[in-house]
């Protein structure tokens, strides 16, 4: 089966976050809880609800990801734009510089 | 303009205690999300891919400079220094944390607004021209009706859980700019021949999955009986509209399978009933509503015709963005002034803290204190004399706010899409940047004239791209972006639902395809005044989906 991570956003601000190996909520998907049977899927599943359900994060959900050489590559080019996160150049430049005429 | 009286006063201070409660309580775990999700959008808080997003409600797009600079400290103090204007008039924030709304909340009922009715299925903020009150082909400034539908509809106890969302646009123009035929309810404010106000009225208009031209259902309604009217609509609607499937919700859809003749019938027979009743305007009434939106006192400035002349003869620029971006006003002394939030490769519709700062700035200086939202995502001045536009355009000029390509092939609606929408299945924001680029050159740009192009990011088409004259609509195959092509849409007096070209292209591939299709344009075209949508209604799709896919054999 193809891997799977636990992903949300936190209750508070939004914040994009992933469900860690050491059962803490990080801000970065380095050093994530890996599923790789269903067994394990359905323990994170579970660590979802219950983040949930303690109202530490929202939309709490299971995606699907591959080992890249080390490096965990969602399929779902959502996913990897939660990761990154918007693909433009969003926040506001400064000042263009003054007209050269 | 409208200045809220106690009654709004009240209503807006109670829901923000209201709402800071329910925050209060979320926080605190007292309330599920299963339970707090409804509360939060009907007060414009979504949960978006990265962050929290707010909606705040900008009625008919009509903002005073102490209002927009508000917009502009909210952006700073609680965003990431900028906001993003909206098809819908509205701004939104993408990365509030939900515990700072209710003080954001705060800060925008000290300025007269609010974010109640911008989701949810209610009846929304509602739109108008954004040249309204000062076009000079209108007949007359269809905002005091739309603050009348604000007032009626705000909280509307009845109306607070319609089967789906509800829009409603008013114009007061022959020649839409608000796009009324795409709405739930369109209305058109003209005179009868006694020269007394009422509206065409037009029904069941929508994009989204299944999208559809408004009907016409009545030709000239009375002023005095649009509540009743509205009313006797909505009901109809909130009585048969299907709740059992999301999709086939909206008025539209109810339009649809019970016949536009049946609807009438029963919209008739409901406003018989309510047609004296208290929801009868009196004239009082609306001439207290009007008296807000009385013109501004204009002074005389005819010294602007000359000074123009002479500054566009010096400044090649200057007159560039005064041919695109300035249209006719009512008074022949002043000029209605585009401010385009579409620089060539920037984000359609996003403007920083400064910029809705200078904006406020000028406004309050040059315009009357008055600034519009269009749903073209772009903001106008409505009242610059002639004799001060360049004071204007050098001020813009200074923070990118002066590209002059109001209605060109760069001026681009897109919705947020895939970079910041839970809801998308694509990216729209970087397609149009790349449009934006390839075909950002000045002359080139002029040499196409007038084109449309909307893009959303997922079928429910906040990006308007059925209405667009080229319209692309992103969706997800197989794990990649995938872009369908319509063309022909419009979404002004003559709406029509663009066709679609037919197999969908890659993100790569897109540009290129919209490339083919303007130069086909620009080789078939009898003339330049020949615009994309006249010459597409001229010959059709034929040409265009040859240019795109090749000769089609045709069997004999």
């Amino acid at each position: 089966m193809t891997i799977k991570v636990l992903t949300a956003n936190r209750l508070t601000d939004g914040e994009v976050v992933w469900y860690g190996a050491d059962g803490q909520w990080r801000e970065t998907i380095e050093g994530v809880s890996i599923a790789r049977d269903q067994e394990a899927a359905a323990e994170l599943e579970a660590a979802g609800k219950a983040a949930m359900g303690a109202n530490l994060v929202v939309d709490a959900n299971l995606i699907d990801v591959e080992d890249r050489g080390g490096e965990l590559y969602p399929l779902r080019l959502r996913e990897r734009i939660r990761i990154s996160g918007p693909t433009i150049d969003f926040e506001p430049r400064r000042k263009p510089a003054a007209s050269a005429a | 303009m409208y200045r809220y009286d106690e009654f709004d006063h009240a209503f807006v201070a109670a829901r923000v205690e209201q709402f800071k409660d329910q925050v209060e309580r979320r926080l605190s775990g007292e309330l599920t999300e299963d339970q707090f999700k409804p509360l939060r959008l009907m007060n414009g808080v979504y949960l978006q891919l990265h962050a929290y997003m707010l909606r705040v409600a900008v009625p008919y797009g009509t903002l005073s400079g102490r209002q927009m600079r508000k917009l502009g400290h909210i952006a700073r103090t609680y965003d990431r220094g900028y906001g993003h204007f909206t098809t819908r008039q509205n701004i939104q924030y993408n990365w509030p944390a939900l515990a700072d709304i209710p003080k954001i909340l705060d800060e925008l009922a000290e300025v007269e607004m609010h974010a109640m009715q911008t989701s949810g299925n209610c009846i929304r903020n509602v739109t108008a021209d954004h040249f309204s009150g000062v076009a000079a082909d209108e007949v007359a400034d269809p905002r005091p009706f739309a603050e009348i539908l604000r007032q009626w509809s705000s909280l509307h106890p009845e109306f607070s859980y319609l089967p789906r969302k509800f829009k409603i646009a008013v114009t007061g123009a022959e020649h839409d700019r608000a796009a009324i035929q795409t709405h739930d309810i369109g209305l058109h404010l003209k005179k009868n021949e006694a020269g007394e106000l009422g509206f065409a009225v037009y029904v069941g208009g929508g994009q989204g999955r299944t999208p559809m031209v408004a009907k016409k259902i009545r030709d000239f309604l009375p002023a005095e009986d649009l509540l009743s009217y509205t009313t006797a609509i909505v009901r109809v609607y909130n009585l048969h509209g299907r709740r059992d499937n999301k999709y086939k919700a909206r008025i539209k859809i109810l339009v649809h399978e019970t016949g536009v003749e049946e609807l009438t019938r029963q919209i008739e027979a409901e406003w018989q009933a309510l047609k004296e009743s208290d929801l009868k305007l009196p004239q009082g009434d609306i001439d207290a509503i009007m008296t807000y939106f009385r013109p501004p006192v204009l002074p005389e400035r005819p010294e602007g015709w000359g000074a123009l002349a002479a500054a566009k003869k010096a400044d090649a620029g200057f007159a560039a963005w005064v041919d695109q971006n300035v249209t006719p006003h009512k008074n022949p002394d002043y000029g209605v002034v585009t401010i385009s939030l579409k620089p060539i490769g920037g984000i359609p519709g996003d403007a920083s803290a400064e910029q809705m700062e200078l904006v406020a700035d000028i406004a309050e200086k040059y315009s009357q204190d008055e600034i519009r939202v269009s749903h073209e995502q772009n903001l106008v001045l409505p009242h610059v004399a002639l004799a001060d536009l360049h004071a204007v355009y050098e001020l813009l000029l200074a923070d990118g706010l002066a590209t002059a390509n109001a209605g060109l092939i760069t001026d681009i609606i897109a919705c947020p899409g895939l970079d910041y929408c839970a809801l998308a299945n694509a990216r729209s924001i970087p397609v149009a940047q790349r449009i934006s680029e390839r075909f950002g050159a000045a002359e080139r740009q002029a040499e196409i004239g007038e084109l449309k192009i909307k893009i959303s990011g997922c079928i429910n088409a906040c990006g308007h791209h059925h209405v667009g004259h080229i319209g692309i609509l992103g969706v997800e195959k197989k794990g990649e972006e995938l872009y369908q092509i319509t063309l022909g849409g419009s979404a002004d007096e003559i709406t029509t639902v663009g066709e679609i070209t037919g197999r969908g292209f890659s993100s790569e591939e897109v540009v290129d395809a919209i490339e083919k299709i303007v130069d086909t344009y620009l080789g078939l075209r009898t003339s330049k005044e020949e615009n994309f949508l006249a010459a597409y209604r001229r010959v059709g799709a034929a040409p265009f989906k040859e240019a795109l896919y090749g000769p089609v054999s045709r069997a004999a």
